[in-house]
């Protein structure tokens, strides 16, 4: 069981949650070329390690949140509102493993 | 070939061939007590090799046997962290079929039926293939007009494939509920005679006994730790065990594919999830096709030893970790008991996970990539265990060739960039 820490609701099984995929990916909506739409459509980091991603507490506050999980252990290492800035106290050297 | 086979009991086989496996010899042996013959052969890891293969699961065994059997190619290695099977193909359900929704991926998995049905002799090694038929159940008007729709393709080529009704359902699987007054009433089935089940582990020695016979080199224990490049070609592979120079490698890690690609630099469209299974006690056997509903998200079948076995959909986001989840014990208790209701008291025996590279088309990845020498065999998702057999002589052919076989073409990496999706999320979410 994986446990959410929803910064609107406390702690929540993963369930409640629907999983919104990895962070940091954009595009330019005006400007994007059908090669780049394609690379944000389709292409992932999928990295055995930290990784940044988002939820949607779709059974809970139905808001949108981004956490830092690590994808060999489930741990969980911060979760925030969406759009806030990462807490800065982490690295990815600091406790990967 | 220093691959000999010799028995133990002192009688050398033919030089380079394994020991034939017979009734006459399990026979002569119970008598005797003389042992078996070493089924592997372990190696000293070499510095060098014409192809090394990342993974030795189906796909990567089945690949090594045939560029040995079918080319010649011997002087190959076989890379393997942990033990041989211990990814997916050692922890699948073993469902074997070709019912698909596209053309291209239904002449593909056809091809693979057809060399499984004749692996055992093959392989000289009991790989227990029994097509004891498929059921994919309908339970509204939308499943059953895809499954219309999947039973013209595959007649188009040539599948055994057909849309029937409820009564026939019931009348082939006298336990499932058919009555109309469920919550998911059965409307009808595609039904896929050829489809059944396979022992997955002999399936990874056979290939194994017979590829190391051949002269191919299986490592386990030995992790490759970085992929060499000079020149946008490869040229050699860091392992746990030392360094090999070799200018052909092959990604054949399923559910890890994308950090060995990510070796080489080469982006990859997967998503590793988890994918659970559990088996029940055994019981008297009563079950004979295997039954498959997407709409309750769950798959059974029942082993020759008896045992249930369950499956369901990927667990809901991307991890590599492959621990059980009581959600999935729970909701698959929920959904199978609305199939079979009588099997209430029935209990879990065990349940466990492996990791499937899921695309976003649901249709695997094989061929080249911008890395000259660096091939994949990637993207099996969780249908992938049927598709070795296929994917293994194809990408020899590759390999051997230098050119990529039809049959595989539509499976491009390229085709992400140029908007050629194959597919089969229809055909393969949930039934396996
Ligand atoms: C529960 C479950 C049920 C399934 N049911 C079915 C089914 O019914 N029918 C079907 O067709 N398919 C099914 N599948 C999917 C199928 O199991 C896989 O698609 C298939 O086994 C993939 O085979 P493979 O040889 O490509 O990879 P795997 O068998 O996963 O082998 C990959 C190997 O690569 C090794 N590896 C990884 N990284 C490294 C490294 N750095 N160095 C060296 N080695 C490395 C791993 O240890 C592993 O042994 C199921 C999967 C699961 C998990
Ligand atoms: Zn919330």
């Amino acid at each position: 069981m994986l446990l959410i820490d929803c910064p609107y609701c406390g702690p929540r099984n993963s369930t409640e949650f629907r999983h919104a995929g990895e962070a940091g990916k954009s595009r330019d909506l005006a400007s994007a070329t059908p090669a780049q739409w394609r690379r944000y459509l389709y292409e992932y980091d999928n990295p055995l390690g930290w990784v940044r991603e988002s939820w949607f507490h779709s059974a809970g506050c139905r808001r949108y949140l981004s956490s830092e999980r690590h994808t060999g252990t489930n741990e969980v290492r911060w979760v925030v509102p969406f759009g806030t800035a990462a807490p800065s106290s982490t690295t990815d050297e600091e406790t990967s493993r | 070939m220093a691959q000999t086979a010799t028995t133990t009991g002192g009688r050398a086989r033919t030089r380079g061939r394994a020991a034939r496996y017979s009734a006459f010899d399990i026979v002569r042996r119970g008598v005797t007590h003389s042992e078996w013959p070493r089924s592997f052969n372990e190696h000293e890891l070499r510095t060098t090799y014409d192809v090394v293969i990342v993974g030795a699961g189906v796909h990567g065994l089945a690949c090594a046997y045939y560029l040995a059997v079918n080319h010649g190619i011997t002087n190959v290695a076989v890379l393997e962290k942990s033990y041989m099977g211990g990814g997916g193909s050692g922890r699948n359900t073993a469902i074997i079929r070709s019912n698909y929704l596209t053309p291209e991926g239904v002449r593909f998995y056809d091809r693979s039926v057809k060399l499984y049905e004749k692996l055992s002799v093959d392989l000289n090694y009991n790989v227990m293939f029994s097509q004891r038929g498929h059921l994919t159940l309908a339970h509204n008007d939308a499943s059953l007009r895809t499954m219309n729709w999947r039973a013209e393709v595959n007649k188009l080529q040539g599948i055994d494939s057909s849309v029937i009704d409820a009564k026939e359902v019931g009348r082939i699987v006298p336990y499932l509920d058919v009555s109309a007054d469920t919550r998911y009433p059965i409307l009808g089935a595609l039904y896929h005679p050829p489809g059944g089940i396979i022992r997955h582990d002999a399936v990874n020695w056979g290939y194994a006994r017979a590829a190391t016979h051949l002269g191919v080199e299986i490592h386990q224990q030995t992790e490759v730790l970085g992929i060499e490049t000079a020149g946008g070609k490869v040229t050699g592979v860091r392992t746990s065990r030392g360094n090999i120079s070799t200018s052909m490698v092959i990604n054949c890690t399923a559910g890890w594919a994308s950090t060995i690609s990510d070796m080489v630099d080469v982006k990859m469209p997967l998503v590793t999830h988890p994918l659970q299974a559990a088996v029940t006690e055994p019981v008297k056997v009563f079950l004979s096709a295997v039954i498959v509903s997407g709409s309750l998200h769950v798959y059974v079948s029942q082993t020759d030893r008896g045992e249930l076995v369950f499956g369901a959909s990927v667990d809901p986001y991307p991890s590599y970790s492959m621990r059980g989840s009581l959600e999935f014990t729970e909701g698959l208790a929920a959904h199978i008991l609305e199939l079979i209701p009588s099997i209430s008291s029935l209990k879990l025996l065990r349940q466990w996970a492996g990791l499937c590279d899921m695309t976003p088309d649901y249709s695997p990845i094989m061929g080249v990539t911008p890395v000259e020498g660096f091939l994949v065999d990637v993207g099996w998702g969780t249908y992938g265990f049927k598709a070795g057999p296929v994917a293994g002589e194809q990408m020899a052919q590759l390999i051997a060739t230098g050119r990529t076989p039809d049959l595989i073409a539509a499976f491009d990496l390229a085709r992400f960039a140029d908007g050629r999706l194959v597919g089969e999320k229809g055909a393969a979410s949930v039934g396996h």
